[in-house]
């Protein structure tokens, strides 16, 4: 798998805040080629980069020098408006809070992202079934977010991630709030969604048992890539 | 290409109570106007509810209100002759030559004093406006010094309750009766014999002659040939075109409902304004869930708007609820067409309240105008890392 076509790479990507007098490097001129299909767990200390390479990956945040291609896209190049409908059908994001919408049902946070598609909703109601049956909750279609446990939240989140099929997830810490048990049907679900979905997946974490679900795991630490190490076949098993 | 309008409408649902000061200062505003507005409109429902269309009134040319209007004896005999106008059974022509005079009257309570319309009325004045009914008592006598109240009136003045007297001038004048006259001006007045009126308030002429005259095109040529006369100076209408015209006292009530309308809406303006930043500061992160999600600023722009209407016509609403015990209320002011007191009901029509929630609408949706661009505008990443 890792000799295909690369779905996202990243040449010489560099971020750097400036508050002030004080510059803060948090990407330095990394190179990254990620092959479709791939599940990539990145790994490091607090403040090393992760998330803003996360964030620059998904066009949500831009780089202040380098490119980020995803597929072939320049995502840097695209404007405001491009970038949202990009990552509506290209991006699935899960966020460590979850970050569904308080107010809304399972089903009506799946389905938002595909009200911006101009689905008949009958498709939109197939579509969000499918999702949640992907996830194992479309008996919890009904409920509020608070009235789901947090690994059943954070299982309707990658619903809402995968319900417009987009070629990549992005998860930024998804286990960091839950508890063992939780975490380990979240990280099956993400592993079934890139083994028989194909999903190419890019994950943060700070867990080790998470990190061994991937097929890559990539070390960053203040801003650089320092190494790369490959999990064993049939990694993810919990042991 | 929308958010949902759930999502909005549910979030003004679950968190109103954290607005609730903001949606009551609304409900203030609105009630307020709307209470101002239906007071207009009470004045102009009750005049405009007086006329019967198969009645015309006439009235000198010029003249503003009945009590201001000279109609001689002469022309009273030769206006009741018209052909044009319907005769009883006996051959006599439905006609009632009137004179209206104002007396100033003492308020029950010591509250000071007030005009207050007295009308005199020929035997075919009661048959020509059967919306007004004796109540209580008798009618008058013609030819005694009675009189007939309405029963919005009587309360409302010392001696005019029914079998007591009170005195207008040098008279005394006994009341027998009291009538219903719901909803018309009749119920700012009190009735009694036309030639009695005369005689005691010393008037030589009348003031109108009410005619029956149902078709209108009998109407349009009796109009015709007593407006054609230069001399004669007449003006004679339909009566409910008639009494539509007084409702000058409506306007400047109007006028005060629209300036507070005006003014008190900045400052709920400023109410929405701060219930809508602190709203779009505790779900700014949810606005980053929902642009990374694909969500492009204008629709959660759109979607603020809508929901800051959203709240502020809650409280439109709750405005209305407020208001709508005044409905029906029954309430005086002087009238600027006649200068006497006019008892009149506040009145909600479909029409105001439609108007009320539009109000209130518009107010949340330009107070919610700068929170949500700012919210709207800010970077992705900024917005979903706030906390
Ligand atoms: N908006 C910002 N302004 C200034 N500095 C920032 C900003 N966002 C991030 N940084 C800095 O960039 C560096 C990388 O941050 P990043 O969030 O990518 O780290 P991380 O690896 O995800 O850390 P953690 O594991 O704690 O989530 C940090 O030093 C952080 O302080
Ligand atoms: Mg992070």
């Amino acid at each position: 798998m890792a000799s295909s076509d690369p779905i996202i790479r990243l040449k010489e990507l560099t971020k750097i805040y400036q508050q002030g007098e004080i510059r803060v490097t948090a990407l330095d001129g990394i190179d990254l080629d990620i092959a479709a299909g791939e599940f990539v767990a990145l790994m490091g200390p607090s403040g090393s980069g992760k998330s803003t390479l996360l964030h620059i990956v998904a066009g949500i945040d831009r780089p202040t020098r380098g490119e980020c291609w995803v597929g072939d896209i320049e995502v840097s190049r695209l404007n405001e408006s491009q970038l949202a409908e990009w990552r509506n059908h290209t991006i699935g994001f899960i966020f460590q809070t979850f970050n569904l919408i308080p107010v809304l049902t399972a089903f009506e946070n799946v389905e938002l992202p595909l009200l911006l598609t101009g689905l008949a909703p009958r498709r939109r109601r197939e579509l969000v079934q499918t999702a949640l049956d992907i996830v194992g909750l479309s008996d919890r279609s009904r409920h509020l977010p608070r009235q789901m446990s947090g690994g059943q939240e954070q299982r309707v989140a990658i619903a809402r991630a995968i319900v417009t099929d987009p070629p990549i997830l992005v998860a930024d810490e998804p286990t960091g709030n839950l508890d063992a048990h939780s975490a380990a049907t979240v990280m099956e679900t993400l592993q079934t969604l890139n083994g028989s979905a194909g999903k190419t997946i890019v994950m943060v974490t700070h867990d080790p048992r998470a990190a061994s679900f991937g097929s890559r795991i990539i070390h960053l630490e203040k801003g650089e890539l320092i190494r790369e190490s490959a999990t064993p076949p049939g990694g993810g098993t919990p042991a | 290409m929308t958010l949902p309008f759930s999502y909005n409408a549910r979030n003004v649902v679950v968190r109103w109570r954290s607005s609730a000061a903001t949606v009551l200062i609304i409900a203030l505003v609105v009630a307020v106007c709307l209470i101002l507005q239906a007071m207009a409109q009470g004045i102009v429902s009750s005049t405009s509810a007086t006329g019967d269309p198969a009645n015309v009134i006439i009235v000198r040319k010029g003249s503003t209100a009945e009590s201001s209007s000279i109609v001689t004896r002469t022309q009273a005999r030769r206006i009741q002759f018209l052909p044009q106008v319907q005769r009883d059974e006996r051959g006599d022509p439905i006609s009632s030559a009137e004179v209206v005079v104002l007396a100033n009257l003492r308020r029950r309570g010591g509250a000071g004093e007030a005009n207050v319309s007295l009308r005199g009325i020929s035997p075919a004045g009661r048959a020509l406006r059967p919306q007004v009914r004796l109540a209580e008592g008798r009618w008058f006598v013609p030819g005694k010094r009675e009189v007939v109240v309405s029963r919005r009136l009587a309360p409302r003045f010392e001696g005019l309750g029914l079998n007591e007297r009170f005195k207008s001038g040098a008279h005394s004048l006994a009341v027998v009766g009291i009538f219903d006259a719901v909803g018309t001006a009749f119920e700012s007045e009190i009735w009694l014999d036309a030639n009695e009126a005369r005689s005691l308030f010393d008037r030589e002429q009348f003031s109108s002659v009410i005619v029956r005259v149902p078709s209108p095109a009998d109407q349009q040529a009796m109009k015709k040939s007593l407006e054609s006369d230069k001399q004669l100076r007449l003006l004679a209408l339909p009566e409910p075109e008639y009494y539509a015209k007084l409702t000058k006292s409506a306007g400047p009530i109007r006028f005060l409902g629209y300036f507070l309308a005006a003014t008190l809406s900045v400052g709920a303006v400023f109410a929405a304004m701060n219930a809508m930043y602190a709203i779009v500061g505790r779900r700014t992160r949810e606005v980053g869930t929902l642009r990374i999600l694909g969500y492009p600023r204008r629709i959660i722009m759109l979607g603020f708007l809508m929901e800051g209407g959203l709240l502020a016509l809650a409280g439109g609403a709750l405005g209305c609820a407020l208001a709508a015990p005044f409905n029906w209320v029954t309430t005086s002011t002087i009238s600027f067409d006649s200068f006497s007191e006019i008892v009149f009901k506040f009145h909600i029509t479909p029409w105001l309240i439609i108007q009320a929630l539009a109000f209130s609408f518009a107010i949340g949706v330009a107070g919610s105008f700068l929170p949500a661009l700012r919210v709207s505008r800010l970077p992705v990443i900024a917005a979903v890392k706030a906390v």
